[in-house]
């Protein structure tokens, strides 16, 4: 049990454009354990995106090797549940149904995975909003029903690609606490990206900070503070832990995020 | 105001017929040149019966087209976006019939297929057949990456992305393609009246032009207008009830359009 859940080695994604090739990321070493949190925070155009999309198979990368499980990653991996950065919504489900359509497509037991559905989304604030069609849903619950949607099937592995991206700051908060709170209920293997300092160290039990183009990580620090962590009640350290991420992104010449 | 603003459309409709009499009246024109929107209603309402019985014909060919059209369209869309090399093997063939003026095609209709409803529907499905499927696989293309993504990462068959996913995403698309459509089956089956029939609108229409009958004429034209309006709003209906979700009935319903 060691053994790591996600492994990259030495990483890299070239995309060829017709402008010539692009290097997304490079040299990405990064072991992931078993119901660990760990957060990506980076700018914009890191290629953070590609790596989740690597680790998920739905990107060949181009060189290094990348295993989940201890299975090396070549095709889309199903024990996966994503939320992207926009909600995908199919807008001729409703609410539950949109949950749901993770159990229908592989062919699970809908009469038992109902009762799962319905009490993520009670338990993200969704109750009494099931037979509500995505479009009469606000952006922060649609994300929700997303989130709802890539934990119903108890996959193993988490995947976030800046899932409040388009979010206000208040909601940010609010579905950050969600997360925190459904993970340490179901303590999957999680892999946040952000480009939010806050939210990652008030996630993550790791962070890694990646340097602009061509992506490369250039530090991994453990967030040592205890959970549940409360906005309300951030310790001193919370604010050493960012200002020392921050520090990084200025001694890289990135711009002042957030 | 709210039943002010909803009968505005009635009152320009009204404005226009008056001004239409009016023209017809102050300037005395004579009834084979220009008939007044009075002496076209008395005409449609009396010889409705041969009205109905022609109009039959013609609803029946287009109809038929229509389907015909429907029926053809929807599975080649689907074949062409799930197989690059059948859309470029399809693609010159149905090019080429969809810039050759079907006008042109018509008489060649009626030799093979003589003066029977066979060659008005082949006219009506030839025209309004390529707008469904250019709008079709535009539709079964438009599902987005993300979307894309999502199916993968659920193990998605090709089937489940088909079904699921794809087709779902494309009835918007493929609904703009059925209205248009709609309207274009009408004109089809009228030019191929005009070729070669001895029934039909398409027919009623010759025959009252050169019998100087102008007001019967216009009330055929009022019929076909009828016919059009009707078929477009058939397919709105099944527009709406099919896909609710469907962006422009969602403006519609907050009262913008
Ligand atoms: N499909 C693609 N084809 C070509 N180049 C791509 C493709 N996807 C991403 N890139 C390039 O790879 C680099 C990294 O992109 P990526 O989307 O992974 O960045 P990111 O860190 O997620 O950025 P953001 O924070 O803006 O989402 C960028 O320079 C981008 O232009
Ligand atoms: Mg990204």
């Amino acid at each position: 049990m060691n053994e790591p859940y996600i492994r990259l080695t030495n990483v890299g994604k070239r995309y060829e454009t017709k402008d010539g090739p692009v290097e997304a990321c490079s040299d990405i070493n990064l072991d992931i354990k078993q119901s660990e949190f760990v957060a990506i925070v980076g700018p914009s155009g890191c290629g953070k995106t590609t790596i989740m999309k690597m680790v998920a198979g739905l990107q060949p990368y181009t060189s290094g090797s990348i295993t989940v499980g201890g299975k090396r990653v070549e095709s889309p991996q199903t024990d996966v549940g994503i939320v992207f950065q926009e909600a995908i919504m199919l807008d001729w489900r409703d609410v539950l149904e949109n949950v749901m359509l993770q159990i229908d497509i592989r062919k699970m037991d809908r009469s038992k995975y109902e009762a799962v559905a319905r009490d993520l989304l009670k338990a993200t604030g969704l109750s009494g909003f099931e037979k509500k069609k995505p479009y009469e849903l606000s952006g922060g619950m649609r994300q929700r029903v997303s989130i709802c949607r890539a934990l119903v099937h108890g996959p193993t592995m988490l995947l976030m690609d800046e899932p409040f991206g388009a979010l206000d700051a208040l909601t940010r908060e609010q579905i950050s606490m969600d997360i925190q709170r459904l993970w340490m209920e179901t303590r999957k293997t999680a892999l946040h990206i952000t480009h939010s300092i806050p939210e990652a160290v008030l996630l993550a039990d790791r962070v890694v900070v990646m340097g602009p183009r061509p992506g490369r990580i250039v530090e991994i620090i453990d967030i040592d503070l205890p959970r549940p962590r409360r906005l309300d009640r951030l310790p001193e350290r919370f604010h050493e832990y960012s200002t020392r991420i921050r520090d990084i992104f200025k001694s890289k010449g990135v711009l002042a995020m957030d | 105001m709210g039943v002010l603003r909803k009968l505005t459309p009635v009152v320009g409709t009204l404005c226009f017929l008056l001004a239409w009499q009016l023209i017809v009246v102050v300037f005395k024109m004579p009834p084979y040149l220009l008939p007044g929107p009075v002496a076209v209603a008395y005409a449609f309402v009396d010889n409705l019966d041969i009205l109905l019985s022609n109009g039959w014909v013609t609803v029946y060919e287009m109809v038929a087209g229509y389907a015909l059209a429907v029926g053809v369209a929807i599975p080649l869309a689907i074949a062409i976006t799930s197989s690059q090399r059948f859309n470029e093997f399809v693609m010159p063939t149905m090019l080429f019939f969809q810039i050759v003026p079907k006008v042109a095609i018509a008489p060649l209709f009626l030799v093979w297929f003589g003066v029977g409803a066979t060659p008005k529907i082949l006219v009506a499905f030839l025209i309004s057949f390529f707008p469904i499927v250019i709008d079709a696989a535009v539709g079964l293309r438009s599902m987005s990456t993300e979307m894309a993504d999502l199916a993968k990462s659920m193990g998605s068959s090709r089937w489940q992305v088909f079904a699921q996913f794809r087709l779902p995403t494309s009835l918007p698309y493929l609904f703009s393609g059925l209205k248009v459509a709609a309207t274009l089956a009408i004109a089809g089956t009228v030019v191929g009246e005009f070729v070669g029939a001895d029934k039909g609108l398409g027919y009623l229409l010759l025959v009252t032009n050169s019998n100087m009958e102008t007001a019967l004429m216009f009330a055929t034209i009022v019929a076909l207008t009828i016919i059009g309006l009707v078929s477009y709003y058939l397919v709105e209906l099944l527009e709406g009830a099919l896909i609710p979700w469907h962006v422009t009935h969602r403006i519609r319903e907050s009262g913008t359009m």
